[in-house]
C-alpha cells in the first residue's frame, strides 16, 4: 500500500486506540476512583466479572475493535522504528512481513478468544 | 579592552594520517564581541596553520561555517565566544555528516537529497522557461505563503539536528523538504505531482516525526517543521493549506502600451 | 570509521535518537514517545497472551492472575498506566499537529524568530499537565484507594 495511508490508518488506529483504550484503562486501573464516584464496577479482573464481561457482545465487539486497532497501530510503529536504522533492501522486505505476520497472527488469536466465550 | 583566556578544544581529522578524530586544545584571548569564527582565525594565524573550516560571508548569510559548538548545532560566524561560554568552547564538525577533515563536512549527500526533490519552478509551458516573454503574477499574499522557506541558506544545521537522520540514510531530510514545500507553496509553480513521487516516499515526509530540533537551529528561521507538517496535510487533504487553489499564476505579457505615471521623473541616461 | 574516501563516518546513530545536543522539549517528547511506544507493544503482546487463558475457564484465569501479583509486576503495571498517559496524549498533540493543524500560519520571519514549534507549545503543556493529572490519579487508585 503507498506509503501515504498507511500512515493515515496509522493516525486513525491511533485516535480509535485512545478513545477505547482510555475507557478500558478507566474500566480496569482508575476502578477505584469509579465505584467512589458511584459508577463502575470493583475489582474488575476477578473471574467472575471478566467472564459476564465476556460474554455480552457489545464487549466482544468493543475488544475486537480496540484489538485490530491497536494492533495495527503498534505494528506498524514498530515497523517505522526498525525501518529507522537503514536496513538492507532485503531485511528491510522482511522487517515489513515479519511484522504484518506478527500482527495478524495476533489479531487471529485475540479474536478467537473474544468470540469463543460468547459463542460457548 | 579587556581581555579573556577561552580553552578552545577543537576536533582534528587529517584523513591521511589519522584512522580516528581527536581533540587539541587550543587558549585563545578573547575580546568581546568576537566570534567563534574569529577565535578560529586567530589560531590558525597565531597557534595552528593546519587547522582546516569553511567559512566565506562571516556574516551568517552564506552557510558555509555550520559547526556543533558546545553540544549545538551553529553558525560559527553568528555567535559570540563569550555568549555561549566564558571558559570553554568545544567544536566539532556538524554531526549526521562524513568528516573531510578537521571542521569541514562532506555535504554531497545533503545536496544529492535537495537535487532530487527538483528544487526550481516547474511549469507546462517549457518554451516560456527558456524564453521568458513576460512576468508571473503574483500577489503580496500569495507571496507571504512560502517565502520564509525560500530563506533557506542550505548551511545544514537542521539535518545535524534531525533524530531521523542520525540514522536513516534516506530520509531526505529537513532542508529537502523544506525545499519542496517552498517550491509546492509557489503559486508560479506546477510541479507538485512531480515532486510528489520523492517527497511521498517511504523515506519521504512520513519519517519526520516532529521533533522540532530543525525549526530550533535554523539560522534564519526558515521553520523546516512546519514546512515537512504542511505538506503531510497537503498529502492527505489537498486543501488549499499549502497554496491558493486556484491554479498556477497567469502571465503577465510584456506590453509596449505602457504609459508611465506622469508624476513620476524619468531615469537617468545610463552611462555605460 | 571511514569511507572509501577516506572521510571519517560522523552519523550519530540510534543515540542521536536519544540525545544528539541540548535540543527543546518536542524533541525529548519525540525520545519519550519511542520509548513508550516500544514498551507499550512489548506489554500488549504478552498481554493478549496473559488474557487469552480465559480460554481455559475460570480456574486458568485465576492461575493467571495469581502469578502476576507480586508487588514488582504491580508497578510494571503501574508504569504502563504512565506509559499509556503520556503516549496517547503527546499522540493526540502529534495527530493534530502533523496534519499541519495548530501550528499557525506561513509569515516573513522577522528577526528574533517564532517558529511554528513554539506556537504549539502550549497546546503541548496543557497536555502534558492533563498527563500528569492521569498519573496522579492512576497512581492514588494503584496504591492508596487500589485492591
Amino acid at each position: 500500500m503507498q506509503e501515504s495511508k498507511l500512515w493515515l490508518l496509522h493516525i486513525l488506529c491511533g485516535v480509535v486506540v485512545l478513545v477505547l483504550l482510555a475507557l478500558h484503562m478507566g474500566l480496569m486501573h482508575l476502578d477505584g476512583l469509579l465505584v467512589a464516584l458511584g459508577v463502575g464496577t470493583p475489582d474488575p479482573t476477578d473471574a467472575a466479572s471478566v467472564f459476564v464481561r465476556s460474554r455480552q457482545i457489545s464487549f466482544m465487539i468493543i475488544y475486537i475493535a480496540l484489538l485490530g486497532a491497536a494492533l495495527y497501530h503498534g505494528f506498524y510503529g514498530l515497523r517505522n522504528v526498525l525501518l529507522e536504522l537503514s536496513p538492507k533492501t532485503a531485511l528491510a522486505k522482511i522487517i515489513n512481513i515479519c511484522c504484518l505476520l506478527a500482527g495478524l497472527a495476533l489479531l487471529v488469536y485475540g479474536t478467537y478468544t473474544a468470540v469463543w466465550l460468547v459463542l460457548t | 579592552m579587556s581581555e579573556t583566556k577561552v580553552r578552545f578544544d577543537v576536533l582534528r581529522y587529517s584523513p591521511e594520517q589519522d584512522v580516528k578524530p581527536h581533540m587539541q586544545q587550543y587558549e585563545v584571548p578573547v575580546k568581546r564581541g568576537m566570534t567563534i569564527l574569529d577565535g578560529l582565525y586567530w589560531i590558525k594565524e597565531n597557534l595552528d596553520q593546519t587547522l582546516t573550516w569553511r567559512s566565506s560571508c562571516r556574516m551568517g548569510v552564506c552557510g558555509s561555517c555550520g559547526m556543533f559548538i558546545n553540544g549545538y548545532p551553529r553558525l560559527a560566524c553568528n555567535n559570540q565566544i563569550l555568549h555561549i561560554d566564558k571558559n570553554r568552547i568545544e567544536i566539532k564538525p556538524l554531526p549526521n555528516f562524513n568528516i573531510i577533515r578537521d571542521l569541514v563536512p562532506d555535504l554531497d549527500d545533503f545536496f544529492i537529497k535537495h537535487q532530487n526533490v527538483k528544487p526550481h519552478l516547474i511549469r507546462k509551458e517549457l518554451e516560456e522557461l527558456d524564453q521568458p516573454t513576460g512576468e508571473y503574477f503574483q500577489s503580496p499574499e500569495e507571496l507571504v505563503r512560502y517565502i520564509q522557506f525560500a530563506y533557506c541558506i542550505k548551511c545544514g544545521l537542521c539535518f545535524s539536528a534531525c533524530p531521523t537522520s542520525a540514522t536513516d540514510e534516506h530520509f531526505l531530510g529537513p532542508q529537502a523538504l523544506s525545499q519542496a514545500l517552498r517550491y509546492n507553496a509557489d503559486s508560479r509553480d506546477e510541479g507538485a505531482d512531480e515532486r510528489s513521487e520523492t517527497i511521498y516516499a517511504r523515506h519521504g515526509v512520513v519519517r519526520c516525526h516532529f521533533a522540532g530540533a530543525c525549526s530550533e537551529v535554523c539560522p534564519k528561521g526558515v521553520d523546516p517543521a512546519f514546512a515537512i507538517q504542511l505538506l503531510k496535510g497537503d498529502m492527505l487533504m489537498k486543501k488549499t493549506r499549502v497554496r491558493v487553489s486556484s491554479g498556477p499564476s497567469r502571465l503577465i505579457p510584456k506590453t509596449d502600451e505602457h504609459v508611465p505615471n506622469p508624476d513620476v521623473p524619468k531615469a537617468p541616461e545610463p552611462t555605460v | 570509521m571511514k569511507d572509501q574516501r577516506g572521510y571519517y563516518r560522523n552519523k550519530l546513530g540510534v543515540s542521536g535518537w536519544i540525545r544528539g545536543g541540548r535540543y527543546g522539549l518536542e524533541r525529548a517528547a519525540y525520545t519519550l514517545h519511542r520509548i513508550t511506544g516500544l514498551g507499550l507493544l512489548f506489554y500488549f503482546i504478552v498481554h493478549i497472551l496473559v488474557t487469552g487463558s480465559r480460554l481455559g475457564g475460570p480456574e486458568a484465569w485465576e492461575a493467571a492472575m495469581v502469578r502476576f501479583e507480586t508487588p514488582l509486576f504491580r508497578f510494571g503495571e503501574f508504569l504502563v498506566f504512565v506509559a499509556f498517559a503520556f503516549h496517547a496524549l503527546n499522540g493526540l498533540r502529534l495527530a493534530i499537529t502533523e496534519l499541519g493543524y495548530m501550528l499557525g500560519k506561513p509569515q516573513r520571519p522577522i528577526f528574533p524568530y517564532v517558529n511554528s514549534v513554539r506556537r504549539q507549545r502550549p497546546f503541548f503543556i496543557v497536555l502534558m499537565i492533563a498527563a500528569a493529572v492521569l498519573i496522579v490519579l492512576g497512581g492514588a487508585d494503584f496504591y492508596i484507594i487500589g485492591h
